[in-house]
């Protein structure tokens, strides 16, 4: 599946803007992707492991924390993993 | 419905209005009902910056009776990359006077008011009570939650836009039964994690983009036509540009908008976004290997009295205009002084902007040094964020 990395953690990805991984849950992805990518992993989990609040997270377009599975959602190849941390700048 | 014809009675309009709207009145959804909405309508646009520019100037254009401006700042050459609401001429003047001179300029009728101050918990619920729609066009986090939490607490809808470097997001919250920021982002991210546009940059025409869109979300909130953002979130991307949208949902544990919220009346922004917490955030930006510093950081690390030590990589003559203390050693001496840095204590570089300290930082660190972060931004960010009456060079 593709992840889709915004711009203020592309300092983490060697500047990618998309990633692709080989997952069968949401889970699965985010572990393959920080595995990938040690300096992300404390930009999107808590130390103990949780989603930090301030970062959201889209399998296509619903929200991750209202599907049922919630992270252990099953995924398949044609699907995408957003991710949306917050932005302020308007100036 | 519109979320604003009960409230006040609608002005007519005058034969001047019915020619220069011709082009509104004929649409179907606008027609002379619709345009008497927008007269009777009063907005406020929080920022009078990248956002604001083409939203004040399109709000005005259309009709809208009574713009209300929100900003205390001065205009810099360096906002007319894209806030087109100024110009040249107005470099110096205060953003809301350039602001008001051009919008009544392109539309005699508008009725602007000038708010101007710094929009904080004590003047917001004041400042807002008096309009039907708010536009957000700020430019930092704990602003975002209090147009939020004051929009919220008096039920007056939210056109929210954001921009960073090529991307921004539009939504309107705070629409009846539609989710609010909180319900989005329940915090903010530490400070320093996300730069702000001076120090992470933007592109120009980007803010037209989504100041533009949020001008099209408060004009249909008016009218009460179409659908609007509320319940959804559009992504822009302007490099590749692609258009995505995401949906919202409220959080029914919300702590503003939920059923049982817990906050009730307006808070301490600042706290609530860390910026006034003692304890530096562990989570930093790291460049190359070297963590950054954002200038509000380390003024609360000196602040709360900590021992820092600064190095000052810039020339002689730089030091002599503007400096924030420390040791100075010019970049070209550093591999030549080295004993003179002392590696057991933590050491903040710094220069004019941050890329030479960047470099020295990582210089010190290729010589062992463990504990070197950079100041993002350098002293120019200092004398923006920190210390306004510092000279800029």
């Amino acid at each position: 599946m593709t992840i889709f990395i915004p711009t203020p953690l592309r300092g983490y990805t060697g500047g990618k803007d998309a990633v692709e991984v080989e997952a069968t849950t949401i889970r699965e992805a985010l572990d393959q992707l920080t595995a990938n990518f040690p300096d992300l992993r404390k930009h999107l989990f808590t130390p103990e492991g949780k989603v930090r609040a301030f970062v959201n997270l889209y399998l296509n377009d619903e929200d991750v924390r209202y599907l049922p599975a919630k992270e252990a959602s099953e995924v398949k190849p044609s699907d995408t993993l957003s991710i949306i941390p917050s932005i302020a700048g308007g100036r | 419905m519109s979320t604003i014809d009960s409230l006040h009675e609608l002005p007519e309009l005058t034969d001047d209005d019915l020619v220069r709207y011709s082009r509104h009145i004929i649409l179907p959804e606008v027609g002379i009902e619709g345009q008497r909405q927008l007269k009777g309508a009063r907005v406020l646009c929080v920022g009078t910056g990248g956002l604001g520019s083409p939203l004040a100037l399109y709000l005005a254009a259309a009709g809208i009776g009574t713009l209300g401006l929100v900003d205390f700042d001065v205009v810099d050459a360096s906002n007319l990359q894209r806030q087109i609401i100024h110009a040249t001429p107005d470099i110096g003047r205060k953003k809301l006077d350039s602001a008001a001179e051009r919008l009544t300029a392109l539309n005699p009728e508008l009725r602007v008011i000038k708010h101007d101050t710094r929009l904080t918990s004590a003047n917001a619920l004041d400042i807002f009570k008096d309009y039907d729609v708010v536009a957000d066009g700020t430019d930092n986090f704990p602003t975002r939650y209090l147009v939020n939490d004051a929009c919220v607490l008096l039920g007056i809808p939210n056109a929210y836009g954001s921009i960073f470097r090529f991307e921004g997001q539009a939504s309107v919250f705070a629409a009846p039964d539609a989710p609010c920021y909180r319900c989005l982002y329940p915090e903010p991210p530490p400070p320093g994690l996300v730069p702000s546009c001076a120090e992470g940059g933007v592109l120009g025409i980007l803010p037209g983009l989504v100041g533009v869109i949020q001008a099209t979300e408060v004009i249909k909130l008016i009218l009460g036509k179409g659908e609007t953002l509320a319940g959804r979130l559009l992504l822009v991307d302007a490099l590749n540009m692609r258009f995505r949208q995401l949906k919202l949902r409220k959080n029914p544990d919300c702590p503003i908008c939920g059923a049982n919220p817990t906050i009730t009346k307006l808070i301490d922004y600042e706290q609530f976004c860390g910026f006034a917490s003692p304890a530096p955030s562990n989570v930093q930006e790291i460049k190359n290997g070297v963590p950054q510093i954002t200038v509000q950081q380390l003024k609360h690390r000196i602040d709360a009295g900590e021992d820092v030590y600064i190095l000052d990589v810039r020339e002689p003559f730089e030091y002599q205009i503007a400096n924030i203390g420390g040791r100075l050693i010019p970049q070209g001496e550093v591999p030549q002084r080295l004993a003179e840095i002392d590696r057991t204590r933590e050491t903040v570089v710094y220069c004019k902007s941050g890329a030479r300290s960047q470099r020295i930082a990582e210089l010190l660190k290729q010589h062992g040094y463990q504990r070197v972060v950079n100041l993002a931004g350098g002293i120019l960010a200092w004398a923006t964020e920190i210390d306004p009456t510092m000279k800029k060079y």
